[in-house]
């Protein structure tokens, strides 16, 4: 389990870093916190032919509160994320915080970034989740400038997104606050990918549910938003009733794989489950709210 | 034609400057290049946790870094846990609660749990439960693991930060040579349930 | 026979937690590991091995490899040329004997098979150059599950043969079981199912091998359990007399099995170095262990246990298949679980009548070898279930069934219908303790007010008996053509007084360095700090079979007492001179040899040690300068016991089993080191907890393992793994020099038994059968809703 070779470059700005990545062609690999590539290199079941090292670009570490919205640097580590103390992010986007101790293990989590993970796109990884959850769009930089691409737009499969070769993501920004955001998943052992995960967000007006959005993770080759469940949810009077009933129309509608961890029936059922107890999990954060007020 | 780059990489507070291939990890390089073989690999894919050492003073699993990316970097080892001959406080706890049977994950659970400690002071059981679930051991059940590590944090996180200054003040160091003849208080199942 | 007149010391070391001589060392980053060591001009192998499970080499094309930098040589099964593999033997007509080639230059029989070695100056090139060897195959079915090789007409693993039995034993039979069957008034019936596992050590397979030029030898570090063994294979496939291999185990990073048995690597390293005449070092990765290192643990049991209306155990039927992979391992060969399951199976309870018939089947899988429990963990679990079963059919309580058919005090010596003879245990009352702490008689009316709250909670035990110190005339009943038995202990005391052990058992993290020199200090009198134990070097310690078989602290630590007595009975002579005594009159304390009963007339044994080797003159004519002694000690096996009990929560909605509570009550006869012990005992649950929960290889149907890595191979983590509290009881062995019996492996045997029962009762009113491990969520949650719907369901 060592890697190929490969050529080794360093940058220290995002412009070196694209003109790098220009230069040394398709086969050139960003490298940022690494803790995916690294593995799957180990295993040679990636070999880029360079790797253009941008761990260094230390003003791309930022968790930064944005008038309504949120921005975070492309190589802000898990770890910030997941020690984050500013009450201005913490109210709107306290989601964030409670799913980072979902992402892999406290030593993943120190190198591990954010922008590599949206970049690696498992379609069970939170911060993929929460960037289609929440309308993410991503700051990217390429040879010919700057563009933003949608969360609905950039994940495209199984480790596969709208970032052309030479494009770097250099940060993620979420538009609107979710204070009634949770995210479950279920995984066999603690720290692994979630067999199943599911994240939503609600906007509650009373006990009414004026809109919903409902993630699941691990059912498809992207991070998968529910319309189906969101509907079930949208005007209805919340409560367990309907939680239930949302979780079991996703279960209806998706057509997840099956393999080791477990059958696609199994993880139907682990979805409307999930789902059931992350709408659970994000209406209880209203009574937090009220209670904290 | 190999890729290498020159790096200044300072371990243990010692300064190594070496030529090293782009594609040997850190634990390649340290284990190989530098000879600080306390370092293990269990499994390369940053599962298990047995390379584990701290890089600017936060754990990291060596296998899923490029020794190139530790240019500048300061790396701690287990090898720099003890002075003068004397184990610090989590590594004295690890012995007297039986933390380690075959000795190859240790390195790793140490260094995390080192990292930890520096981050949470006076962690409860369940912070650490957590905490170490990251590293993997095939030996012990983890029980005195995680007992070593509370009682670490309760003689004073900070000693494991600066062992080689305090741990020569600590009542519970003990050299090699005693560590041999010390009995020490066994952790009967008994004695936890009827508490 | 233990007795404390036999001992001329009091016990002061033995019993005590002492703090392990091994922590400092691997505290510290000074610990010894084979891949640790380097040397000059050393060259690195790496192995092209078979994407294929079942193939036939047409044509290895190895041009490109060599072109890759680094690489210096790449050697194929041509190269090896009459060099035979690796062909264990059982001396029984029931077995067939295959060989398992070094490299395969014909038929692939899984996938991971070494085909070519690559040698270079980096384990890096050397990577890159298996990775270009390049290898033609003409794909063959692969036979990849129990049915498949049973069924008519499958293909044969192995050419030549007509089916896939590979060893199929009938022992005991009896003839009129049937009878008893069918006119019991209870029977249960099941087909019980466990999963493939490896013992997966944190340090993988290593080996370096060097080329003495000097002294004509090879000398081969590598990690193993079972240095003699090793050195023996070793010596008859290179054709070398075996003085002139030496086979070093440094520090071993955990074996539990998989490193007791000789390794085609650990042969091919060496054939390398000696050809190269330069060091050549291995060190396996994850992804090679868990594809080409020994598995274990894949069973089938089709079991019918008759009982009577008052729950006593007549009779049981048992059909045994054991899925042992394409080959047999050296030297225990495929029928060590087959042998093992059938042979020890009635465990704690008193059986009167038992048939079984045990098959080893072969498949295209990575071969088996033992693995901690050796079918044990299996058969366990198969008659707890039973018991389970027979209790819920005749409405007894899970308790009650056991208490009935436990062995009891007044039974020993107990002999087993196999033959097997059960000295003292305390199966009974640790079945009570169990069941006091677990609050046993008040657990229905929890479980039901849980049931009433929507919550799934189950209690379950496990009783078991573990046969440990088997000597040789337990293994001979095997018939293996490498019969292991007893060991031999060396204490040498030099001019200082210290004392250096010697054994032929070879630890791997169960502390024997520290144990050992309890057991020998309180014979000689001497503090422990004062003794070294040196293991695991062919050159510098006695003949030995190493550590397996929770064989050590009986075998190795009796061989080392009864040296440990000579030893001392040598010290009294010299002192005897010094003191103007008899030897008779004299007693060790403390380092001081005493005259009984004159406390101020003593000699330090340093000042003996120092006497008899650079002061004779202060002795007698033809005192001759040495302290040293040697023993060997070859037990006939003695059976430790325990009871497990655990309580789970079940997920109905994810199907996930936690662990609230888990207790053993255990009985391993004299203590020697409590912490140790319960290090053991934790270490044991935890991996018998991965058996019932969580780890299982699994093979596609084209024969790849699709679990090759520690992301799917799921080893258990401190979330998973709960405390674990432990109660001890003490029946002494009478056939131990030191009154302990072995306990390396209950752990790991009792806890899959213990959480399927706490499973089933959770699940108990649902109809759901626990018969097949692992118990993963997803088939509980299946089961569940499969119950729901329809009724009954084994899971």
């Amino acid at each position: 389990m060592k890697p190929a070779a490969f050529e080794y470059r360093k940058a220290s700005t995002v412009e070196e870093a694209v003109e790098q990545l220009t230069q040394l062609g398709d086969d050139a690999k960003l490298l940022a916190g690494g803790q995916s590539l690294v593995a799957m290199m180990n295993f040679r079941l990636v070999r880029p032919s360079a790797l253009v090292d941008v761990k260094g670009i230390l003003d791309l570490q930022y968790v930064e509160a944005n008038g309504e919205g949120l921005k975070i640097g492309a190589l802000t580590p898990h770890r910030w994320i997941e020690t984050m103390e500013d009450p201005g992010v913490l109210e709107g986007f306290s989601v964030l915080k409670s799913a980072a101790r979902w992402v892999g293990h406290y030593p993943i989590r120190t190198l591990g970034t954010f922008g590599g993970s949206i970049a690696h796109a498992d379609p069970s990884a939170e911060w993929c989740m929460l960037a289609t959850l929440l309308d993410a769009e991503m700051v990217v930089v390429g040879p010919g400038g700057e563009r933003m691409i949608p969360a609905s737009d950039f994940f495209q499969g199984f480790f596969t997104t709208a970032l052309e070769p030479d494009e770097m993501i250099i940060e993620v920004r979420f538009p609107e606050p979710a204070p009634y955001a949770a995210l479950q998943e279920f995984a066999r052992r603690a720290g692994d990918y979630g067999i199943v995960a599911a994240a939503v967000a609600l906007d509650l007006q009373g006990g009414e549910c004026r809109s919903a959005r409902v993630v699941l993770g691990g059912v498809s080759d992207v991070p998968l938003r529910i319309p189906e469940a969101e509907q079930v949810l949208e005007g209805a009077d919340i409560g367990q009733e309907v939680f239930k009933e949302a979780g079991q129309e996703a279960a209806k509608v998706i057509d997840p794989p099956s393999d080791v961890q477990g059958t696609a029936e199994y993880r139907r059922d682990l979805a409307a489950t999930l789902i059931q107890r992350a709408l659970t999990e994000a209406v209880a954060k209203v009574k937090e709210a009220a209670d904290a007020r | 034609m190999k890729d290498t780059h020159p790096i200044e990489i300072t371990v243990n507070g010692r300064v190594h400057e070496i030529e090293v291939e782009s594609r040997r990890t850190l634990a390649d390089v340290l284990r190989h290049d530098l000879g600080y073989t306390g370092t293990h690999l269990g499994c390369e894919h940053g599962i298990c946790g047995a390379c584990t050492v701290l890089l600017d003073g936060l754990p990291v699993r060596s296998c899923l870094l490029f020794g190139v990316q530790a240019d500048e970097c300061e790396v701690e080892t287990v090898e720099g846990l003890e002075s003068d001959g004397r184990l610090n406080p989590l590594q004295e706890a690890f012995s007297a609660h039986h933390g380690l049977q075959c000795g190859f994950c240790t390195p790793g659970f140490l260094m995390l749990a080192t990292g930890f400690l520096r981050e949470n002071l006076d962690p409860t059981e369940e912070e650490v439960r957590e905490a170490v679930s990251s590293n993997l051991c095939r030996c012990t059940g983890y029980q005195g693991i995680i007992e070593a590590v509370l009682d670490a944090a309760g003689k004073g996180g900070e000693r494991t930060e600066t062992a080689a200054d305090e741990t020569a003040a600590s009542e519970t160091s003990r050299n090699q040579e005693e560590s041999v003849s010390v009995e020490d208080v066994s952790l009967s199942g008994a004695g936890e349930a009827n508490q | 026979m233990h007795d404390n007149s036999s001992s001329p010391q009091p016990e002061k070391w033995v019993g005590k937690s002492m703090r392990r001589v091994e922590d400092v060392r691997h505290l510290t980053g000074r610990g010894l590991f084979v891949d640790d060591i380097e040397r000059p001009w050393i060259l690195y192998a790496a192995f092209a091995r078979s994407s294929f499970g079942a193939a036939r080499i047409k044509e290895v094309t190895v041009e490109e490899a060599l072109k890759v930098p680094g690489v210096e040589t790449v050697i194929t099964s041509s190269d090896l040329g009459g060099i035979p593999g690796l062909e264990p033997l059982l001396e029984r007509p029931e077995f067939v004997p295959v060989t398992m080639p070094l490299l395969v230059g014909e038929t692939i029989r899984h996938a991971g098979e070494p085909v070519a070695m690559v040698l270079a100056s980096s384990p890096h090139a050397a990577e890159d150059g298996a990775e270009a060897v390049s290898i033609e195959y003409e794909p063959l079915e692969p036979v990849v599950s129990l049915d498949a090789a049973l069924a008519e007409g499958t293909r044969a693993v192995h050419e030549g043969m007509n089916d896939n039995v590979l060893l199929d034993v009938i022992d005991p039979d009896d003839p009129e079981l049937e009878k008893i069957l069918e006119q019991a008034p209870v029977v249960v019936d099941a087909t019980f199912d466990s999963g493939r596992q490896s013992a997966a050590p944190m340090e993988m397979r290593a080996c370096l091998a060097e080329w003495d030029a000097r002294e004509d030898t090879l000398i081969l570090h590598t990690s193993t359990q079972v240095p003699y063994v090793v050195r023996t294979a070793i010596s008859d496939v290179l054709g070398l007399p075996q003085q002139r291999v030496r086979v070093v185990a440094p520090d071993v990073g955990g074996g539990f099995g998989q490193k007791c048995v000789v390794g085609r690597e650990e042969v091919l390293v060496s054939i390398a170095a000696q050809r190269m005449g330069r060091p050549v070092k291995w060190t396996e990765d994850r992804q090679e262990n868990l594809t080409a290192a020994f598995h274990g643990r894949e069973q089938r049991y089709e079991a019918r246990a008759a009982f009577d209306e008052e729950g006593r155990l007549l009779a049981l039927r048992t059909d045994i298949v054991c899925d042992v992979g394409a080959y047999s391992c050296y030297p225990f060969t495929c029928g060590v679980e087959p042998l093992m399951a059938a042979a020890e199976m009635p465990g704690p309870y008193r059986l009167p009548r038992y048939w079984s018939r045990a098959r080893a089947v072969t498949t295209n899988k990575v071969p088996m070898a033992p693995y901690r429990g050796v079918s044990r963990p299996q058969f366990t679990f198969v008659m707890e279930r039973l018991m389970q079963k027979a209790a819920k059919q005749i409405g007894m309580d899970a308790v009650e069934i056991r208490r009935r058919n436990v062995i009891t005090a007044d039974e020993f010596p107990y002999e087993s219908p196999t033959g097997i003879v059960y000295d003292p245990g305390s199966y009974l009352e640790s079945l009570e303790k169990c069941a006091e702490v677990m609050d046993a008689s008040g657990w229905e009316r929890k479980r039901e007010d849980a049931r009433s709250e929507g919550r799934l909670v189950g209690l379950g035990f496990c009783c078991f008996a573990e046969r440990t110190g088997y000597g040789t005339r337990a293994f001979a009943l095997r018939k293996m053509a490498i019969t292991p038995g007893g060991d031999n202990a060396r204490l040498r005391m030099d001019p200082s007084g210290h004392v250096i052990v010697s054994v032929g058992t070879c630890g791997h993290g169960q502390g024997h360095q520290t144990t050992l020199a309890q057991i020998a200090a309180d014979q000689l009198g001497i503090n422990p700090d004062r003794i070294t134990v040196r293991q695991g070097d062919t050159e510098s310690t006695p003949y030995g079979w190493g550590t397996f078989a929770s064989r050590s602290a009986v075998i190795g630590g009796g061989a080392t007492k009864k040296a440990a007595v000579m030893l001392a009975e040598r010290v009294k002579e010299v002192a005897s001179h010094l003191l103007e005594a008899a030897p008779g009159d004299l007693s060790i304390e403390d380092g001081k040899v005493f005259v009984n009963g004159s406390p101020d007339r003593f000699v330090s044994v340093a000042k003996v040690a120092r006497a008899v080797h650079v002061e004779p003159h202060l002795l007698p004519e033809g005192e001759l300068g040495t302290l040293d002694a040697t023993a060997g000690f070859d037990p006939p096996g003695t059976f430790s016991n325990a009871t497990h009990g655990a309580v789970v929560e079940i997920d109905p909605e994810t199907g996930a089993v936690r662990i609230d509570r888990y207790v053993v009550v255990e009985d391993c006869g004299v203590v020697i080191n409590p912490m140790i012990v319960e290090g053991q005992v934790r270490g044991g649950v935890a991996q018998g907890i991965a058996s019932a929960l969580y780890e299982q290889l699994i093979y596609n149907d084209e024969g790849q393992l699709v679990t090759s890595t520690l992301m799917d191979y799921l080893i258990p983590t401190t979330m998973e793994i709960p405390p674990i509290e432990i109660f001890h009881l003490e029946t002494p062995c009478e056939f131990s020099e030191t009154g302990a019996k072995g306990m390396g492996e209950g752990g790991t045997i009792g806890a899959p038994g213990a959480i399927a029962n706490a499973v089933a009762d959770a699940l108990s009113h649902l109809g759901i059968e626990v018969d097949r491990l692992p118990i993963t969520p997803d088939r509980l949650r299946a089961a569940i809703k499969e119950s729901r719907a329809h009724g009954g369901v084994r899971l």
